[in-house]
């Protein structure tokens, strides 16, 4: 009996490891009151850079408070796709990019010229949808991150409008301020502070689909239906520059095709929203855990 | 009074006691440590403990926390391993008790002081403290390369049935000696640039620097540092549970010399990453690692036919499930060879796997999948060590009957459960995409939960058993005071 018992339970297991996940589950919407459309001014400076607080400067910029949502780069395709900027074949859409210097350096492979992809149109976790005439946005997801956009797609984004994106640099500071805090809101972190892994925040359920995207600036101190978030801006008023999406930068280095992330995602432990942390992947890479903001330099 | 003094004297002077000493602090920290991290701190239990010992957790000084984390334990397991070597292979008494009371010292103050730095507060004296312990046990490691000097004709193998050369060094004594050697030459390679890191606290863990082009000597240095040690900690149980098995003959002759070589030519490639072979390094590497793994694989292949034949004998002709039946009856003795084997599928194999797909899948993953691997990979390993030295422990304390397959079985089955889940939670992305991998990673980590949680609760209770024995005025322990492990090798 106790070895039919321990067989069921086993079995049990692995058969709601292999359960699929409804992609599609219903999501709370939530008005978080923060303008994805707002800009932060960033004053020249110094600033403390990396886990070991190198003083680094940057000149005076501008950079947007909230991640680029799924509505915003919607609204780019589709003014993109009008004036020919980017194209849709193939279950994607691409754009061009001018390429990298190529140096043959070990592992580095070549970024020549020519188009690439932005988002892929074909992916279940999409969240901007094409019906042949029109980019649009599934209902829900309109002022969450844009996710599944590769570095290109980013890039795109920022210069189809002008502006740029963050370099590393850049965005820590914008992340940091001037002292030596490892998040952007201080020393600590909590639940109510960002959406990270097992953060038990409304978008998430750790049993069925794991975690999903907040809407951006969520973590403003306001309470939705019940859950109190903490005030978690930067201390130049920046949201979500920890947990939620990573976030692609705009720095090419030489010697290696990685493009760099910053600020640690809905998928990743509390340590990976350290200001410090990176991560890096191909430019090509895409993933619903994985977004944007741009920056430019001040008018 | 005389109460502890015999018990102190058990724990702290002879062989088993202090290998006793070592697990039982190595459990404590793992079970304590443990649950700062997942699935633990998921659950609020990390926070709980860290605000119950009044641990200082400052966010910028994680890595630095877990790299001394890392090095109390390996310090440890470190002394086990040569509490064992000392115990079975033939040196001189005044070596063996200096050796042995050195690495005590200074293993026990390396574990009270490296904890006491990175987790209790910055006291530069603990840390003064913590460096002077692992210096004692560098010192120690000196004195063992010395007495295990393999042509001193006092030790010279005069039973041709082992591997010897043509004037009668020893060949198994030779291999330890190598292992002892390269360990004291590859812990240099790790002291250097740590020393050079620690002084200005710019710790970095190795796993996040991947991909980094332009790395200094120094980075390499310790990022080849802690990949060798390891390999090493596992080259020298591979020769610790030869000699208990007392594995000789035509594969003993073998094996020997290529363990002797491939541990010789893996250290060079490893320290060649810090001159100008660094681009041809892995080569080497991989040179080296080939006779290592062939000379543990033939041990696996003497070993596995002599258990069988063994349990066998009383049978004329054993068909081929008597002799399964032979190989599997005693788990402690086939446990540690099977998880070499095992060893294999989820971290050599994995290795030689992600070296061969790099460019091609792996360097595609972003850097944080990558490292998921990384680490996962050499925590399994670490983890197989452990079991394989839990396995040994289990005959040393005599374990028989029902307790001893129990204990073995439960060691190798809980482990194995848990390492083949981390296995495929590090392969996933292979085969599932991000969005979809919730309900496969919950399945993996109540697998990973379920094996963990099962061998720590075998540890307790055997350490709990041996608590309660020391409390016995003629307890097993009195009996292992004079016990050698030499005494005990399978005739």
């Amino acid at each position: 009996m106790k070895r039919i018992l321990l067989t069921a339970a086993l079995l049990t297991v692995l058969l709601a490891a292999c359960a699929p996940v409804d992609l599609n589950a219903a999501i709370p919407a939530y008005d978080t009151g923060v303008d994805p459309e707002a800009w932060a001014q960033i004053p020249a400076g110094e600033f403390f850079s990396g886990q070991h607080n190198e003083v680094q400067s940057t000149a005076a910029y501008e950079i947007m408070v909230t991640n680029v949502t799924t509505a915003q780069y919607a609204a780019f395709l589709n003014a993109a796709l009008a004036d020919g900027t980017i194209r849709v074949e193939d279950g994607r859409v691409s754009g061009f990019y001018p390429g990298d210097v190529f140096r043959g350096y070990k592992h580095e492979e070549r970024i020549g010229a020519g188009d690439y992809i932005y988002i892929p149109l074909d992916d279940p976790s999409q969240r901007v949808k094409y019906d042949g005439a029109a980019f649009t946005v599934q209902p829900g997801y309109e002022n969450h991150p844009m996710t599944m956009v590769s570095w290109f797609g980013a890039r795109g984004y920022c210069e189809f409008n002008g502006d740029r994106l963050p370099t590393e640099l850049e965005w820590e500071k914008a992340a940091r301020g001037t002292d030596t805090r490892p998040f952007p809101w201080g020393d600590e972190i909590a639940h109510g502070n960002a959406n990270y892994y097992a953060s038990r925040d409304p978008f998430e359920d750790m049993n069925t689909f794991g975690s999903r995207t907040s809407p951006v600036g969520f973590y403003n101190g306001k309470t939705y239906d019940g859950y109190a978030t903490l005030d978690s801006a930067s201390p130049y008023g920046l949201y979500d520059m920890a947990g939620n999406v990573w976030q692609w930068t705009g720095d090419v280095y030489e010697n290696m095709h990685y493009r760099f992330m910053r600020g640690g995602s809905k998928d990743t432990y509390n340590m990976d929203l350290r200001i410090w942390v990176r991560n890096n992947a191909t430019p090509t890479y895409v993933s619903p855990g994985t977004g944007f903001r741009c920056a430019r330099d001040s008018q | 009074m005389q109460w502890l003094t015999d018990r102190y004297k058990y724990l702290f002077s002879s062989t088993k006691g202090l290998i006793l000493v070592a697990i039982a602090l190595i459990a404590l920290v793992t079970a304590t440590w443990g649950m700062l991290s997942g699935p633990m701190a998921e659950m609020g239990v990390g926070q709980v403990v860290a605000s119950f010992l009044s641990m200082d957790l400052v966010q910028a000084e994680r890595e630095g926390r877990i790299v001394t984390l890392y090095h109390v334990i390996a310090m440890a397991v470190i002394a086990i391993e040569t509490y064992m070597v000392t115990s079975l292979v033939k040196m001189k008494s005044v070596y063996k008790t200096t050796i042995n009371a050195t690495i005590t010292v200074g293993y026990i103050i390396t574990m009270l002081s490296g904890l006491g730095f990175a987790y209790f507060g910055h006291s530069g004296a603990l840390h003064g403290i913590y460096i002077s312990g692992l210096t004692l046990i560098f010192f120690a490691g000196v004195l063992m390369v010395i007495a295990l000097w393999p042509w001193n004709k006092e030790y010279h193998q005069a039973d041709p049935a082992y591997a010897r050369t043509k004037g009668g060094v020893d060949l198994e004594r030779a291999a330890f000696f190598t292992t002892a050697l390269t360990t004291l030459l590859s812990a240099l390679f790790g002291a250097i640039p740590g020393a050079n890191f620690g002084n200005g606290f710019q710790v970095f863990l190795a796993e996040n620097v991947i991909r980094y082009t332009g790395k200094t000597v120094l980075e390499y240095s310790v990022i080849g540092h802690l990949h060798i040690m390891l390999a090493l900690i596992a080259i020298m149980i591979t020769l610790i549970i030869g000699r208990w098995l007392n594995f000789k003959g035509i594969l003993h002759k073998i094996a020997m010399p290529l363990m002797i070589l491939g541990t010789f030519v893996l250290n060079i490639g490893v320290w060649g990453v810090v001159t100008p072979f660094q681009p041809i390094a892995h080569m080497i590497i991989y040179v080296g690692a080939t006779p290592s793994m062939l000379a543990a694989l033939l041990l696996l292949i003497w070993s596995w036919g002599k258990l069988s034949r063994d349990h066998t004998a009383h049978i004329a002709k054993p068909n081929f499930f008597q002799r399964v039946s032979g190989l599997l009856r005693d788990p402690l003795k086939f446990g540690p060879t099977w998880q070499m084997l095992f060893m294999n599928f989820t971290t050599s194999g994995l290795g030689i796997f992600m070296a061969v797909k790099l460019d091609e899948i792996f360097r595609v993953w972003p850097a944080r999948e990558e490292r998921i691997e990384l680490t996962g990979h050499w925590h399994v390993l670490s983890a197989i060590i452990a079991t394989i030295i839990l396995l040994y422990y289990g005959d040393i304390v005599g374990l028989k009957g029902k307790w001893r397959q129990i204990y073995g079985w439960g060691i190798i089955i809980a482990s194995d459960i848990a390492l083949a889940a981390v296995t495929i939670f590090e392969m996933k992305r292979l085969f599932i995409s991000e969005a979809e991998q919730q309900p496969l990673v919950n399945g993996l980590m109540y697998a990973m939960d379920f094996g963990l949680g099962l061998l720590l609760v075998l540890l307790a209770g055997m350490l709990v058993w041996r608590l309660i024995d020391l409390f016995k005025s003629k307890g097993r322990w009195t009996e292992e005071q004079s016990q050698e492990l030499s005494q005990e090798v399978i005739p």
